[in-house]
């Protein structure tokens, strides 16, 4: 320490800004192992199960029969890993709320930003830049990378520019921008990195399979409404009486995304730090 | 300027801060003094609008805390619980602070050297001494040159060096006018650094009084007196301002009245003295017996009321 101990005086202080918050949140989570560890693999996972996929379906093409044939569909090998992706974004979105509370850095946060939903805003604004500027460019690398290594097969080839594929390509982008806010709102609801992945992993994988032991015609007439199904819509390239089209399921979906974020809005204003 | 009026926090059924009011006022050093768990470190969160209180009220220079434009610049803080994440660098952590409102990357770097984390800057926050983490949050609550200076426990984990050091700035930010407000469970500490005291025991205030002013009410002049002639030594010290109380062990506890006196007295009517013993408490006894009563206080009220 320095032996005078003066505090050298700041020549200027600014006012906080909604602005200045998202650069301080850029630094955040710029500033940790966990955020590159886990976009890393999104990013892997994302462009690396489509080209295990393409390849395999590509060696395989000869022994396999007209049926397996036709359910093989070349945009949903090019969007496979976005199914894994998710699992990733979903926890580093949750962590980067709940790691706040758990280290108590959340203390640091509002009492440099006292109106706190100033910080709400930046985290799902830097997050969802962040995420979907990494998964854009994944899910068209996935899409080339898949579609040259299935080249030499004439049914699996497609084009951006067919009807409903550059879509439902970007479409996988979406999804994963729109994962990562509603496990922002859940990891801000629940301040626990466990507890919010729970909640997160049972709304997403737990929940949709149990409902098939409900009687069929109540399974259709539910599962499509679900915050699962309804997301997933985003990036299918068909649809069936069973799920949404791709607009009316990313609306609904992006209102499951506002009704978390309005209950993590009221909490995070009200509740004590 | 700290203004706190009424102020009370419960938690469930648990009070932790019991209509506190006081104000601490810019250019001295005020300690704020209790037991651990006496509410110290509620009340700073109440006063930065980590929690909100149940009833009563506290503003920061005339505003509560969340009001202000740039907080940083009204109240620097550094609370006792740990608020860094640990897998961020020093200098980041900081940094993103900083650029909330705002402030310059060279600031940063000017606080790093001041507190002495200059070659440690760039490592994880997790691998530092409590020491460095604790010079850490005083770069933090330094960052936007703030007009009150607000440490919870701010010695802990230094070592010597770290505290003369502590004491130094303090009595500095002080003469530079701010209003600075320091908790300590050590009484000694803070007659070393402190201008003006409040005292708190289980939530509620104890002593609001200049730091001299308690020392002289601390060091009240008592004289342990042992005489074969108690009942007349007795008779003969009374006076209006004398109180002579009998001890257990024969002895009499005299106020008022210096050895000295007492000595002369009984020499000059020839009553024999066996022991004349001057006692001062020190600060951290009246401490203690300032906090103790109202522990017992407390516990009391609580037997009453069942």
């Amino acid at each position: 320490m320095s032996a005078a101990g003066a505090l050298p005086r700041l020549a200027a202080t600014g006012r906080v800004t909604q602005l200045r918050v998202a650069v301080s949140e850029w630094t955040k989570i710029r500033s940790v192992r966990s955020t590159r560890w886990s976009l890393f693999a999104a990013v892997v996972l994302t462009i690396g199960l489509p080209i295990l996929f393409a390849a395999v379906t590509s060696s395989h093409w000869g022994s396999l029969s007209p049926r397996e044939r036709s359910d093989r569909h070349p945009v949903e090998i090019a969007t496979a890993g976005v199914n894994l992706s998710q699992l990733p974004i979903a926890v580093l979105a949750v962590l980067t709320i709940t790691a706040e509370y758990s280290t108590g850095m959340i203390r640091a946060s509002f009492t440099a930003v006292p109106k706190r939903l100033a910080v709400l805003w930046a985290k799902i604004g830097v997050f969802s830049l962040l995420t979907f500027a990494l998964a854009l460019p994944s899910v068209l690398v996935a899409f080339w990378a898949s579609q040259t290594i299935v080249h030499k097969h004439a049914e699996l080839r497609v084009s951006l520019s067919d009807p409903g594929v550059a879509r439902t390509v970007i479409g996988g982008a979406v999804y994963l921008m729109l994962i990562g806010i509603f496990a922002m709102a859940l990891g801000a609801i629940i301040r626990n990195t466990a507890g919010g992945i729970s909640i997160f992993a049972a709304i997403f994988f737990v929940i949709p399979p149990l409902l098939n032991i409900l009687p069929s015609s109540w399974n259709q007439a539910i599962s499509p409404w679900l915050p699962d199904s309804a997301a997933r819509a985003v990036f299918q390239l068909t649809h069936d009486s069973g799920s949404l089209a791709p607009g009316p399921g990313a609306l609904l979906f992006a209102g499951y995304c506002a009704l978390a974020i309005a209950i993590a809005a009221v909490l995070l204003v009200r509740r004590d730090t | 300027m700290i203004e706190a009026v009424e102020l009370t926090k419960d938690y469930g059924s648990k009070r932790a801060v019991d209509g506190l009011s006081f104000t601490v006022r810019p250019g001295i050093v005020t300690g704020f003094l209790g037991p651990n768990g006496s509410g110290k470190s509620t009340t700073m969160r109440l006063i930065l609008g980590l929690d909100r209180p149940t009833r009563g009220d506290v503003t920061v220079n005339g505003k509560h805390y969340r009001d202000h434009r740039a907080p940083l610049q009204e109240v620097g803080a550094l609370l006792e619980a740990r608020s860094v994440h640990p897998g961020r660098s020093a200098r980041n952590h900081l940094l993103a602070l900083a650029q909330t409102h705002g402030i310059p990357r060279s600031r940063v770097d000017e606080l790093i050297d001041l507190v002495g984390l200059h070659d440690v800057a760039k490592k994880r926050a997790g691998m530092f001494s409590l020491g460095m983490g604790q010079r850490l949050g005083i770069a933090t609550a330094l960052l936007g040159d703030p007009s009150t200076v607000m440490l919870d426990e701010p010695v802990n984990g230094l070592d010597p060096e770290g505290i003369h050091w502590m004491r130094n700035l303090l009595t500095r930010l002080a003469g530079e006018g701010r209003t600075v407000f320091v908790s300590s469970h050590l009484m000694s500490e803070m007659a070393l650094v402190a201008d003006h005291l409040i005292v708190i025991g289980r939530g509620r205030l104890i002593a609001d009084v200049p730091v001299a002013e308690f020392i002289q009410g601390a060091g009240r002049n008592v004289v342990r007196v042992r005489s074969p002639q108690a009942t007349q030594l007795r008779d003969l010290l009374a006076g209006p301002d004398v109180t002579v109380a009998a001890l257990d062990d024969g002895a009499l506890e005299v106020s008022g009245l210096t050895a000295e006196q007492i000595g002369d007295r009984a020499g000059d009517h020839g009553l024999r003295i066996h022991e004349l013993t001057p006692q001062q408490a020190s600060l951290e006894e009246a401490f203690m017996e300032l906090t103790r009563s109202d522990l017992e206080y407390q516990a009391e009220l609580q037997e009453a009321a069942p």
